[in-house]
């Protein structure tokens, strides 16, 4: 079963093209890896798949039962609403609204949803709690069973991982990894290589255009992961080498 | 005399019981409102709104209408839409585009009023216009029965939306990935603000009307730490402040709608003494 599928897809803004040919379909049980250098459009593609933003060209073409209900979103750990007085409850709830449609209240089964999914989360214990007093992987726990309940096939994901620490990420890919072998469809952004050649079971690079896409095992042994890997590693030397002079001055 | 008697003998009178239901239900549909501006970041577009308000109440009282808001109630909503259009992706940004209208108002109604007004006394229209001074003991029946429908209907699609609006407001993406459209909920909302600011204008005019939509917002953003809290706690803070604010002006015979934005102001600094957040 395709979920998503992109033909000779273009992207960009204010008529600038950030990236083009991007061709890929997501299927059921999918774990796909979006990966490439920043700038190369990752996160324009997330809306885009979001219907945030539309292509410049090509087409996406949404299976039938995915349409725009189905469709889970977790945005990057940016600090958004500081100040906002929301309850985990709250928020984890207000994912079922795509499913109430005109009825302006929630149903008792939105509740029985909202309780599942936070108790699969592991955020049951803190519903009362405000969002702003969480911790950072508690934040991204909580949006993760808000995404969850708007839906049970999809999750799109946006770099989820930025500003929490190791052992919290690797708590958090790991919950991921339940969920996909659950049968949810799972489509992330990542700077994170090692995660990407984890868990997932698709990469798809992309830069000035498509880069790859395909298996992980066959990207594995491209030309593509060879370069990419080598520049990304070189890159992490430099940051670390500039870091380390910077504490020696 | 006692001041419960003073208070008996005061509400014998029909204009002090309109002003009392019209402050309180104004009160109530800003605060209810007021949340949601204050956690968009739109506070100030309370502010730049109640200004063309004004403009729009000079352009009216030229044309001498016998009901002012059939011409500033459509100008003010049409300038709520505009201002939201403007946050997004016009040339002239958010906050740039409120100073604008805000301003550009205000003169525009300033200059407008002295140079047809045919009253007397110009700078005592455009005081009570700004202030809302004295117009509130003056509310006639039909005033009264338009503000409490106005009321109504904001405070009934409040409650009917409220979970949309919540949504949108904490996070607008995620409302628009999973279907809920965005944009029609802020144009409503927008549309909402407007009509509550048209409605202010009456009681505390148009100066003050933006106190009323962000003090209790705020006064109850301090004391409680989930959505529905908050709105509640606003609303009430809302109401016990005007019917204190007013029954305050009633006795010491000072300006209605100032003396309810002090005892706001009051409340809001006492919250920020008592719970540090």
């Amino acid at each position: 079963m395709v979920y998503i599928s992109c033909r000779d897809l273009k992207l960009g803004y204010d008529g600038e093209v950030v990236t083009e040919n991007i061709n890929f379909d997501v299927e059921e049980g999918d774990y796909l890896c979006i990966i490439g250098e920043n700038g190369a459009g990752k996160s324009t593609l997330m809306k885009a798949l979001m219907n945030l933003n539309k292509p410049m060209g090509g087409e996406i073409i949404f299976a039938e039962e995915i349409r725009k209900n189905e469709i889970g979103y977790l945005p990057q750990n940016k600090d958004f609403q500081r100040d906002f007085p929301a309850s985990v409850e709250e928020i984890v709830i207000s994912g079922t609204l795509s499913k109430c449609g005109l009825r302006p209240f929630y149903s008792k089964k939105d509740k029985k949803t909202a309780e599942e999914n936070m108790k699969k989360m592991n955020v049951y214990d803190l519903r009362k709690k405000c969002y702003r007093e969480l911790s950072g992987g508690q934040q991204q726990r909580v949006l993760l069973a808000r995404a969850l309940c708007a839906t049970g096939k999809l999750l799109l994901l946006d770099e989820p991982v930025t500003g929490l620490d190791y052992k919290v990420t690797c708590e958090f890919y790991g919950l991921l990894s339940d969920l996909n072998k659950a049968g949810v469809s799972i489509v992330m952004v990542s700077h994170d290589l090692d995660e990407a050649m984890g868990h997932s079971n698709k990469i798809l690079q992309i830069g000035r255009e498509q880069v790859f896409f395909g298996s992980k095992n066959d990207y594995l042994l491209s030309e593509s992961w060879r370069a990419f890997h080598q520049h990304h590693s070189d890159h992490c030397k430099a940051n670390t080498n500039i870091r380390s002079r910077n504490s020696e001055e | 005399m006692s001041i419960i008697e003073l208070f008996k003998q005061y509400f014998s009178y029909p204009f002090v019981r309109y002003a009392f239901v019209v402050s309180v239900v104004i009160s109530l549909s800003a605060s209810l409102l007021g949340v949601t501006l204050v956690l968009k970041r739109y506070s100030f577009i309370g502010d730049g709104l109640s200004h063309v308000a004004f403009g729009a109440m000079a352009v009216a009282s030229v044309f001498k209408m016998i009901n002012n808001n059939v011409i500033v109630l459509p100008l003010t909503i049409l300038a709520a839409v505009f201002l939201l259009r403007t946050g997004k992706n016009a040339k002239i940004k958010g906050d740039a585009a409120i100073a604008v209208c805000s301003v550009g108002a205000l003169a525009v109604g300033y200059l407008i009023m002295n140079v047809f007004s045919t009253s007397a006394n110009v700078s005592g229209d455009v005081c009570s216009t700004l202030f809302g001074s004295t117009s509130l003991l003056t509310l006639t029946k039909n005033e009264v029965v338009f503000s409490v429908i106005l009321a109504i209907i904001v405070i009934s699609m409040f409650v009917f939306l409220y979970n949309k609006i919540f949504a949108v407001t904490f996070d607008e993406d995620f409302a628009n990935a999973t279907g809920v459209n965005a944009d029609r909920y802020n144009l409503i909302i927008a549309i909402l603000i407007a009509v509550v600011i048209v409605m202010g204008m009456n009681l505390v005019g148009s100066l003050l009307i933006s106190a009323l939509v962000i003090f209790p917002a705020l006064s109850a953003m301090r004391m409680f730490n989930n959505y529905k809290g908050v709105v509640i706690c606003s609303a009430l803070i809302a109401v016990i402040c005007a019917v204190v604010g007013l029954l305050l002006s009633i006795v010491l015979s000072t300006p209605v709608g100032a003396t309810i934005v002090t005892v706001d102001i009051f409340v809001f600094i006492l919250s920020c003494i008592s719970c540090r957040r």
